[in-house]
């Protein structure tokens, strides 16, 4: 048995390359056991391929991939103890649910009886056990989805790469599986690696996420700390909505940085790693922390005038310009509290940004 | 499409359809319709009757073509087996083994029997038997068979495999098949379709094959084709006519079987990939 404290998935400088394009650079991370971990980024940032790489459909230009401490670039998929959920789920058209099922613990080598026996047992965990002797073309999308995830299971794999595998379903569905999946993974008790492109399935899901860009590691953190303390720019941005606005330090004192605004305003706020005095740099305030108001608050605010108010249900989007300087979107909640908080268009307001919640980003 | 702009509203649609379908079939009809002629005459009408199919079974000629019937169903059965063997394994490299160098000429290579005129494939075949002093007869015809059978066994069975996604034979491995097994429990029986296809069709283009056959056959070796053809060179009788019929009834349930096996979709179960990937 390995000691707790091993890496699930340790990826040591691993890079990938194809010819001339380099689709993942040097990249290391490590994956904890037990862990609900989620590679976040956009189409083409990699995210598949790295997944690849570790159930070994994709050789690894440079570097190495450990699994519990053991090198595994020169096993084959089926030597390793890592089970996939593909994207399209590629179940056997030609089998029936149980014999999609029993598969892969037939060829660990269990009998043909022992096999149906904990493939029927799989499926009642996911509550398909009177479609086992249906094909999979005869199931709905949400049911083969199931289906896909029993059978990756099943032969007890260390760890489970699942390819975004809830991107084929309807929204109520997909939240419905988010849940599940999440249960699912606390009483396995296996590592899951879930790659996806959608920042808030990656946020209601994960105990941890590596933001990926451009076959670069971004940000590595809790859910918590990629949306308040994104790194830089592209973090910032791909998580969430955000105001990223150009600004000018003009002053640095007691670790707190006064950023200049075009069109005379003034934020205060943490003086992050690396910020100097005189050096221009964005900063990054989310809709959700800012307040709009009447009157000036005590802690300072910033003239701005409504342009419009849009209407998205649970909140209310006001995009509003500072007064000779940029737009700003502020989100309100749609509720009594939050209607006294939003103003006709053309309406001159005081937008206050809440303590502590703007980042100042220097790339 | 609307009716407007349909081919079927150009003028001449219909005499154009017409006159095809009479170039094509009206040969076809004649042989059959007069098959079942009572007459010695291959011309004259004289009344409804099966003697002709009869005579081929029991008349002069009958062990003749009992013995070419043998000939030409036994070689269009191995040949068909071998080369649609030889495909699978054509077809699992050239679209499973990704890109490599030579691939497309490998494909040009196996096609090749296709695009040659049967004339100087039957000379050339007969030249090679000749000079590597290999004794015509049963055999070579059947060597002959199974190579220009091949093509014709691979074009389905590889338009299947391109439409089989390779994610099933990486989810067997994933769950510890090894690359064999994954092949055997999960390509195989998808690809199943396009084999039975192509089995029929080889074996339909064997067991119709004349040129190559008359070329390569050692004397006394006759397939039904060449058999038919030495018959009539005596004459036509009405016996060539009931043959002919049982032969195109047999090409025409292959080719039928070949078609719907073609169509026939066993991996209807994976959704569309999403787009927004």
């Amino acid at each position: 048995m390995t000691d707790s404290s091993t890496p699930a998935v340790d990826i040591e400088n691993a890079a990938k390359r194809y010819g001339d394009f380099t689709a993942i650079k040097s990249m290391s991370l490590s994956i904890r056991d037990n862990e609900f971990f989620t590679l976040l980024g956009p189409s083409g940032c990699g995210k598949t391929t790295l997944l690849r790489m570790i159930a070994g459909f994709e050789d690894v230009t440079e570097g190495a991939i450990f699994l519990f401490g053991s090198e595994i670039e020169q096993l084959p998929p089926n030597k390793r103890p890592v089970n996939t959920v593909f994207q399209n789920y590629a179940l056997f058209p030609h089998m029936t649910i149980l014999e999609n099922v029993s598969f892969g613990l037939e060829m660990q080598g269990n009998s043909r009886v022992d096999a149906h026996k904990r493939a029927g047992e799989m499926l009642e965990l996911v509550q398909l056990s009177e479609f086992a002797q249906r094909k999979p073309a005869q199931l709905s999308g949400g049911q083969q989805q199931r289906v896909a995830l029993a059978r990756a299971l099943a032969p007890s794999p260390r760890v489970l790469l699942l390819d975004e595998p809830l991107s084929a379903l309807d929204l109520k569905l997909r939240k419905a599986m988010q849940i599940e999946l999440k249960h699912l993974q606390r009483e396995t008790g296996i590592t899951f690696i879930f790659v996806t492109h959608d920042q808030e399935e990656a946020l209601t899901m994960s105990d941890r996420i590596a933001v990926m860009s451009a076959g670069e590691l971004q940000q590595l953190g809790e859910p918590r700390d990629v949306y308040e303390r994104p790194r830089n720019r592209f973090v910032a941005d791909f998580i969430g909505d955000t105001n990223l606005l150009e600004v000018a330090i003009t002053d640095i004192a007691d670790n707190l940085a006064s950023c200049h605004v075009q069109g005379g305003h003034q934020i205060q706020c943490g003086a992050s790693e690396g910020v100097s005095k005189g050096m221009t740099a964005h900063l990054s305030v989310r809709p959700e922390r800012l307040l709009l108001s009447a009157a000036p608050a005590e802690e300072g605010s910033l003239r701005a005038s409504v342009k419009e108010n849009i209407f998205v249900g649970t909140d209310i989007t006001t995009l509003l310009t500072l007064d000779g300087g940029p737009d700003l979107t502020v989100r309100t909640s749609n509720s009594a509290r939050g209607a006294a908080r939003v103003f006709d268009p053309g309406a001159d307001v005081f937008v206050t940004v809440e303590a502590g919640a703007a980042r100042l980003l220097i790339n | 499409m609307s009716a407007k702009t349909d081919v079927k509203a150009y003028r001449g649609f219909f005499t154009v359809t017409l006159i095809c379908l009479f170039v094509l079939y009206a040969p076809l009809i004649v042989v059959t319709v007069y098959s079942f002629n009572d007459s010695l005459s291959i011309t004259v009408w004289q009344g409804v009757s099966l003697r002709w199919y009869a005579d081929v079974f029991t008349g002069v000629e009958s062990a003749k073509f009992k013995t070419a019937a043998f000939n030409s169903f036994s070689i269009a059965l191995i040949a068909a087996t071998v080369s649609t063997l030889i495909a699978i394994a054509s077809a699992t490299a050239l679209v499973r083994a990704g890109r490599f160098r030579l691939r497309l000429p490998s494909m040009g290579l196996i096609m090749l029997p296709i695009m040659v005129p049967e004339i100087v494939l039957a000379v050339a075949t007969l030249i090679f038997f000749n000079s590597i002093g290999f004794t015509r007869g049963y055999l070579t015809i059947l060597v002959a068979h199974i190579s220009f059978c091949i093509p014709f066994a691979f074009l389905p069975i590889q338009a299947r495999m391109q439409g089989i996604e390779d994610t099933y034979e990486q989810a067997a491995m994933d769950l510890y098949a090894s690359r064999a097994q994954a092949f055997r429990r999960v390509l195989l029986p998808l690809m199943v379709p396009g084999i039975i296809s192509g089995f029929l069709l080889a074996f339909i283009v064997s067991l119709d094959d004349f040129i190559i056959t008359n070329f390569v056959k050692g004397a006394g070796v006759e397939t039904l084709p060449t058999a038919i053809f030495g018959s009539v060179k005596q004459g036509i009788k009405p016996n060539i006519m009931a043959i002919s019929t049982m032969l195109l009834a047999v090409s025409v349930i292959f080719v039928a079987v070949s078609y719907l096996a073609a169509k026939w979709d066993n991996t209807k179960s994976h959704l569309k990939t999403d787009p927004a990937r």
